[in-house]
């Protein structure tokens, strides 16, 4: 097979490994294609030819960032290859951030060009946006059909170094990156036109975008902790045992509240999670591993703290929208604002 | 959430989790890194004891960090 040469990077639900339970498996390489290659290669046709995959689960790589993208990179680097592709992730946390994180050090150590494919809100998006090719995809795999042709279009052009597009003409979030273009008019005109528009109503697009700086300012530290109120909220799934609000286990549609009076320790027997973004073999033997319930308890009687509050709430953070995490935080907000707490815990998974 | 948290309440907030990167670009203003993504506060490998004591470390680096005035996004 002749062509230019690509390396996939790809997660072991999409390699058909398996799901959570297999989400801890180590690096490894396949020659050719796995799993989403096929339709890639499909879409590349004779001009460009995967030769080789390279297959991480997405907790190992989450958990050893450090050791895990060096290993990562000898096995790419072993292909040869012209350019490199990753994904698409969807609205996959984990998986985003591992092909964000593997095409940003492709970029650097191989010098190849480098492509992915996320949904916008994907965690993996904002932190990679600049160092590679991010292609807008639908939230989940059933938009791997629409995904596909656009990562393929892109990566032939940058393949074959022809010239790319803007954002918006090749389907790819803004890099941040300028790029000098000759105008008919001078742009104090541009300036009056946009103003003129802008004061009829009418649409006008910025030449110079602001960015979104979306940070909030922190509060000031406790002063004294043993008389605090200390709540406990989770995105990690913890909820009494048998899901009684039936939250879903993934794009939760709402929040629990739940009752922590007399409870000093939290077991199989009375909790477990809801939350099906991760292996829940260990949340659900000891739910106290995501919600430590039973050492604010202790640290409660020894005055450490001044009171645990006794209302907990929880949802499940995998694949819920920013949007909808805002909301059930207000709303969360509100009431433990009511309830007088001094200071909040956030655990997620 | 954890902004909204500390924007609502107005009370200093802590984000006990695995993957620090994420915390960060989301704009947690305390970040206590745990023990990996399916037991952020345990490890299964250890005894009952050793475990508890894990987990009583992080979050007493919780409060510690929620003890503890910052001026910008901190790990701690």
């Amino acid at each position: 097979m002749a062509g230019i040469r690509v390396v996939h990077y790809i997660n072991q639900f999409f390699a058909g490994i398996g799901g959570e339970e297999k989400a801890d498996t180590k690096p490894f390489k396949k020659e050719g294609v796995v799993g989403p290659g096929s339709a890639l290669q499909a879409a590349f046709g004779e001009e460009m030819t995967i030769v080789g995959t390279v297959i991480c689960g997405d907790t190992y790589f989450n958990e050893n960032l450090d050791t895990v993208i060096p290993e990562i990179i000898k096995m790419i680097a072993g292909f040869n290859p012209q350019v490199f592709i990753a994904g698409p992730a969807f609205n996959a946390g984990r998986y985003g951030v591992a092909c964000g994180a593997v095409c940003e050090a492709v970029a650097r150590q191989l010098k190849i060009p480098v492509i992915t494919g996320m949904y916008e809100e994907n965690p993996g998006a904002d932190m990679y946006k600049k160092s590679a090719y991010i292609i807008k995809t639908g939230n989940s795999a059933a938009k791997m059909r629409q995904a596909i042709p656009a990562m393929a279009k892109l990566a032939l052009k940058l393949g074959k170094s022809e010239a790319i597009g803007t954002p918006e003409e090749e389907g790819y979030l803004p890099k941040g990156i300028r790029i000098n273009i000759w105008y008919e008019k001078r742009g104090s005109a541009r300036a009056v036109d946009m103003l003129i528009k802008k004061l009829r109503g009418e649409a006008f697009q910025t030449e110079y975008p602001m960015p979104v700086f979306d940070r909030v300012t922190p509060r000031p530290a406790l002063k004294d902790l043993s008389k605090a109120k200390i709540a406990l909220v989770t995105s990690g799934g913890i909820v009494p045992k048998g899901n009684p609000d039936r939250i879903e286990s993934s794009s939760a549609s709402k929040f629990g509240t739940y009752d922590l009076t007399g409870f000093d320790d939290l077991t199989a027997a009375t909790h477990e999670t809801a939350h099906g973004g991760y292996d829940p073999v260990y949340a659900n033997q000891d739910p106290d591993r995501v919600l430590p319930v039973d050492v604010m308890r202790v640290l409660e009687k020894e005055g450490v703290i001044g009171s645990l509050h006794n209302t907990y709430y929880a949802t499940v953070g995998n694949g819920t929208s920013v949007a909808n995490a805002k909301k059930y935080a207000h709303a969360i907000g509100l009431e433990l604002k009511e309830a007088g707490v001094d200071g909040i815990i956030l655990t997620s998974t | 959430m954890i902004k909204e948290l500390e924007e609502v309440v107005d009370v200093p907030c802590v984000h006990i989790c695995t993957v620090v990167p994420i915390s960060l670009t989301v704009g947690a203003n305390r970040i206590d890194p745990a023990v990996a993504i399916p037991h952020p506060l345990g490890n299964p490998a250890l005894s009952p004891e050793d475990e508890f004591s894990l987990r009583r470390k992080i979050v007493e680096k919780a409060l510690q960090a929620l003890c503890t005035d910052v001026s910008e996004q901190t790990v701690f």
